[in-house]
């Protein structure tokens, strides 16, 4: 820990609040053009809703804006408004979907943008409440075990509840409509490994045999974390949801090095997902089919039709350099209600064009790497492991749903931070930036002033 | 903490960095690939956006487009009296593209490379984006008269204008009408697979005149008639020849070959022989001269060959064969077949004083602004005969008109030759005989018009006037037509 202090200068940072605010008003107007914009390709007009649809934009970020200046007054100026344009801009582009009559059937779930905007507001709800009443983030270290429980039954919930699509990762609430849990469970864990693992690193890293040149850790060490991993692994391949078994198993292990600093466990890690990736494809029709489309992504379908994998290449390869334009693309071509979530970045790719993808990509770049600075600066342990787990999951599942879209591995169906169409995702990531906010504040925030030494004022130098 | 913090910061950074590599490649190293591909049905959406350019006889459109309610299809594509065109217009369905509408499918769409600068000034003065026209060398009154002619028959018309070898008429009958199967709706498809050939026995998309070979019959007695002058086997259509009758056939047991209408065929001059149509003697030149000679004429007229017009049509044979069939191949009535296209440009050669002229229906390309893309010049294909021994077959043909088995293609005030055919098929000839006809008018300014009719299943009626009852009518129509737009 000796180091861990050296980024962070002891004087006081600014507060960069009126640089959130400048950004702010990008991450509001930029999706306010491009609703105007769709309805422009689409009817020749600007759509009546624009001057809503911004004021309600508006309307949350400047909340959630004037929420953190006042209590969290340094945290990160970046994060809030990237996560706003990215938000916004999922929103425009559920709506331009919506706009598609094909994929806007009743059957389908008719139109989503109105649904999605209220996920969106609670949400942001969720992200001022985080704000609001977690004062300091080390209270959730009190949780560790409580967080372990909560994350397996989170993980668990959905194995009592109908398979969709060949994946078990709905609860569906009667009257109030379906939850994905894996979305909040990936918090939730987060929080647990980063308590469990403050406790326990040294006995992770140091009390450890050597054997055949690898640090191996002491079972009793070991032993409640790779029971968790074991339990959660296979839950998830119950439900069959690879995408959230990689994520899981990702961030436990990118923990677990940044915690002992050892990179052993990279080793480990990597050679049992490996293992336990090979043996899910293999064992699991719906997994082996998702590789088989991710090696011939072109291949008809069994039915003879053509594939949705291949109807997004179609559509990324169709936006070419600068894209369509909004609205003038057919992601529609898609076909069903994932056009909408798992592959909400085909239409990106194709409307915006290779730049507009490319925009997308770097805005999750920046904000996952905001993450990673907050663990840097961030002066406990705590902090630090929380922070970089949470930017590590987040990381991993832009990677994961991105490369899985967009054919650079096989799919797996995950929903894209803020953009994608999915209540769970949006109020879970808003909970996610909160909490990093929350970091990052705490980082940030000037050391508190001495406090008032009453034997200097007794033993002052007499100058002569 | 910071040190393996650090790397993950890096590692997340390369995981960012790999999907910015893979997006580049997908939308700019493989982007055309992805947006050409066949299954990309994008490529279908845009090529259905524009109203396509339109195939035009005699000044009027045969073709339109109109919008439909289809979510994908904006346009489809609208025949005018499609029947009796489609052996023409061919068609542009989501199913093929076809004939003329296939072959100038980038024109008739303005993707053509010689439409970039048509392209262009649309886009930027953003009017809709249109096609290029196809102007035809097709004559309306012609083609109406052969497709009322042949009626619920069978069979097929194809008519020459022999001096340039611009095509006049080309039907093919039963036909179909290509605007029932090019929009996208379920009728379209059960359209479309009702006219398939394994259900529906006529074949109404089977293109007659262009695509289907025939056994000439009698209508090849012109051909041998050529070879005979040509090859100097004869000095003239009235120069006496030395063939029995009956006449044996050679290398067999005596196999006998007669003729329907007997008495003057005994060693009858090709005039004679003509006009009534004698076996006998054509059987005898075909053998006389051999094999390898009478292929040769045949292939001076096109046989054994491909033509492109530039819609294909397919190749004619006269094939290699032994000395019997190469004798009855003489009478059209061995292993030679023809189509009504070669038919025709037969009479066409021979009324054009010998020389061929290569057949075509595409007078020019014009651009959306009528400038035009592409002309066509009339082009000599061959010279199967003199200018003489034309001029002398052309004398005998025209006495088969007026004296002999083809008098129903005889029009006042007008030369006509012509040549009459009965093909029988099947096995032992059980199949109801082919009835052909090949003609042509000659006026002062040379032959105008040359044609040639096949009826498949025209009638029981054995005898050698089948042509001339069923065929000759039809054939006569079709050259008044002509003649009667000369004026």
């Amino acid at each position: 820990m000796s180091t861990s202090n050296t980024t962070v200068s002891t004087g006081g940072l600014p507060s960069r609040r009126n640089t959130e605010l400048a950004m702010l008003v990008f991450a509001v107007l930029i999706p306010v053009l491009a609703y105007a914009n769709v309805g422009l390709a689409k009817d020749g007009s600007v759509p009546a809703g624009t001057l809503q649809y911004g004021a309600g934009l508006g309307l949350m970020a400047g909340v959630a804006h004037l929420v953190v200046r006042r209590w969290a007054p340094y945290a990160d100026p970046l994060m809030l408004p990237i996560a706003t344009l990215l938000n916004g801009m999922g929103l425009v582009l559920i709506w331009r979907l919506d706009l598609e009559p094909q994929i806007t059937t009743a059957k389908l779930g008719g139109a989503m943008a109105p649904n999605q905007l209220m996920w969106s507001a609670l949400g942001v709800a969720l992200f001022l409440g985080v704000l609001i009443f977690l004062k300091d983030h080390r209270i959730l270290q009190r949780y560790t075990y409580i967080s372990m429980v909560v994350a397996l039954a989170l993980l668990i919930s959905p194995l009592f509840f109908g398979e969709v699509n060949g994946a078990r990762i709905w609860v569906t609430i009667p009257g109030v409509g379906s939850l994905q849990p894996g979305e909040f469970a990936k918090i939730v864990i987060a929080v647990f490994f980063a308590g469990y693992l403050m406790v326990k690193r040294d006995a992770l890293a140091l009390a450890s045999r050597r054997v055949l040149g690898v640090y191996l850790p002491r079972g009793r060490d070991l032993g409640p974390i790779l029971a968790i991993w074991a339990v959660s692994l296979m839950i998830l391949i119950f439900e069959t949801d690879l995408g959230m078994s990689l994520l899981f198993f990702g961030i436990f292990v990118v923990m677990l090095y940044v915690a002992t600093e050892r990179t052993s466990w990279i080793i480990f890690g990597l050679l049992l997902s490996v293992t336990g990736a090979v043996a899910v494809a293999s064992m699991n029709s719906h997994v082996g089919q998702r590789v088989d489309n991710w090696l011939n992504p072109l291949a008809l379908g069994s039915n003879g039709g053509v594939t949705e994998t291949a109807q997004s290449m179609y559509a990324f390869g169709s936006g070419g350099l600068f894209g369509s334009g909004l609205g003038q693309g057919y992601s529609r071509l898609i076909g069903g209600i994932a056009t909408k979530s798992d592959y909400i970045l085909a239409t990106v790719g194709e409307e915006l064009g290779l730049v507009g993808l490319m925009a997308v990509i770097l805005l999750y770049g920046l904000l996952i790497q905001r993450g990673m600075r907050t663990a840097l600066a961030a002066r406990d342990p705590f902090g630090k492991l929380l922070a970089v787990g949470l930017s590590g999951v987040f990381a991993i599942q832009v990677f994961v749903v991105a490369g899985g879209v967009t054919g650079l591995i096989p799919l797996t169906g995950m929903t894209m931070p803020f953009l994608a169409q999915g209540g769970s995702s949006v109020i879970a990531n808003w909970a996610l930036i909160a909490l990093l906010l929350r970091i990052s504040d705490t980082a940030r925030r000037p050391a508190p002033a001495p406090a008032p030494n009453t034997d200097v004022e007794q033993t002052q130098v007499v100058r002569v | 903490m910071n040190k393996p913090m650090r790397r993950v910061a890096v590692f997340c950074g390369l995981l960012i960095l790999a999907l910015l590599v893979r997006v580049n490649w997908v939308q700019f190293v493989q982007a055309d690939e992805l947006q050409t591909d066949a299954n990309n049905r994008r490529v279908l959406i845009e090529r259905y956006a524009h109203p396509r350019g339109d195939i035009i006889v005699e000044g009027q459109p045969i073709t339109g487009s109109v919008e439909t309610d289809d979510n994908d299809f904006t346009y489809k594509r609208t025949y005018t009296d499609g029947e009796m065109w489609a052996p023409v217009t061919g068609f542009a369905s989501l199913f093929n593209t076809t004939l003329l509408e296939g072959i100038y499918d980038s024109i008739l769409t303005g993707d053509d490379d010689r439409l970039f600068f048509n392209r262009t000034i649309d886009m930027l003065t953003g009017k809709d984006r249109t096609g290029g026209n196809i102007i035809t060398t097709l004559n309306e009154d012609a083609q109406r008269a052969a497709f009322e002619g042949l009626g619920d028959k069978k069979g097929a018309v194809a008519a020459i204008d022999p001096r340039t070898g611009a095509i006049l008429a080309l039907v093919s009958t039963p036909s179909y009408d290509p605007s029932t199967f090019t929009g996208n709706t379920v009728e379209d498809s059960e359209a479309w697979t009702a006219l398939q050939k394994e259900n529906n026995p006529d074949d109404p998309m089977l293109n007659r005149a262009l695509r289907e070979t025939y056994p000439p019959g009698s209508t090849f007695k012109v051909v041998t008639s050529a070879a005979a002058l040509e090859h100097g086997l004869l000095d003239g259509v009235d120069t006496k020849t030395d063939y029995p009758e009956p006449f044996i056939l050679p290398d067999t047991q005596d196999v006998p070959l007669d003729n329907l209408i007997k008495g003057r065929c005994e060693d009858a001059s090709l005039r004679i022989a003509l006009e009534d149509s004698c076996n006998t003697v054509f059987a005898g030149i075909s053998n006389e001269l051999g094999n390898e000679k009478m292929i040769e004429t045949a292939e001076s007229f096109g046989f054994n060959e491909e033509i492109f017009t530039p819609v294909r049509a397919v190749a004619s044979q006269y094939p290699e064969d032994n000395r019997p069939q190469n004798a009855m191949a003489g009478i059209g009535q061995a292993s030679n077949r023809a189509t009504p296209l070669q038919m025709a440009m037969v009479a066409a050669a021979i009324a054009n004083d010998g020389k061929l002229m290569q057949p075509y229906m595409v007078d020019r390309l014009d651009a959306p602004n009528a400038n035009v893309i592409e002309q066509t010049e009339p082009e000599e294909m061959s010279r199967p005969l003199s200018p003489e021994n034309a001029q002398a077959l052309q004398s005998a043909m025209e006495s088969v008109v007026e004296d002999g088995t083809a008098f129903n293609a005889k029009i006042d005030g007008v030369k006509v030759g012509g040549k009459t055919g009965t093909a029988q098929h099947g096995e032992n000839n059980a199949d109801i005989p082919y009835a052909w006809f090949i003609s042509y008018a000659m006026t002062d300014n040379g032959s105008p018009v040359a044609v040639a009719v096949v009826i498949e299943n025209g009638s029981d009626d054995r005898s050698e006037v089948g042509g001339n009852a069923l065929a000759a009518p039809i054939a006569k129509d079709v050259m008044e037509a002509v003649l009667a737009g000369q004026n």
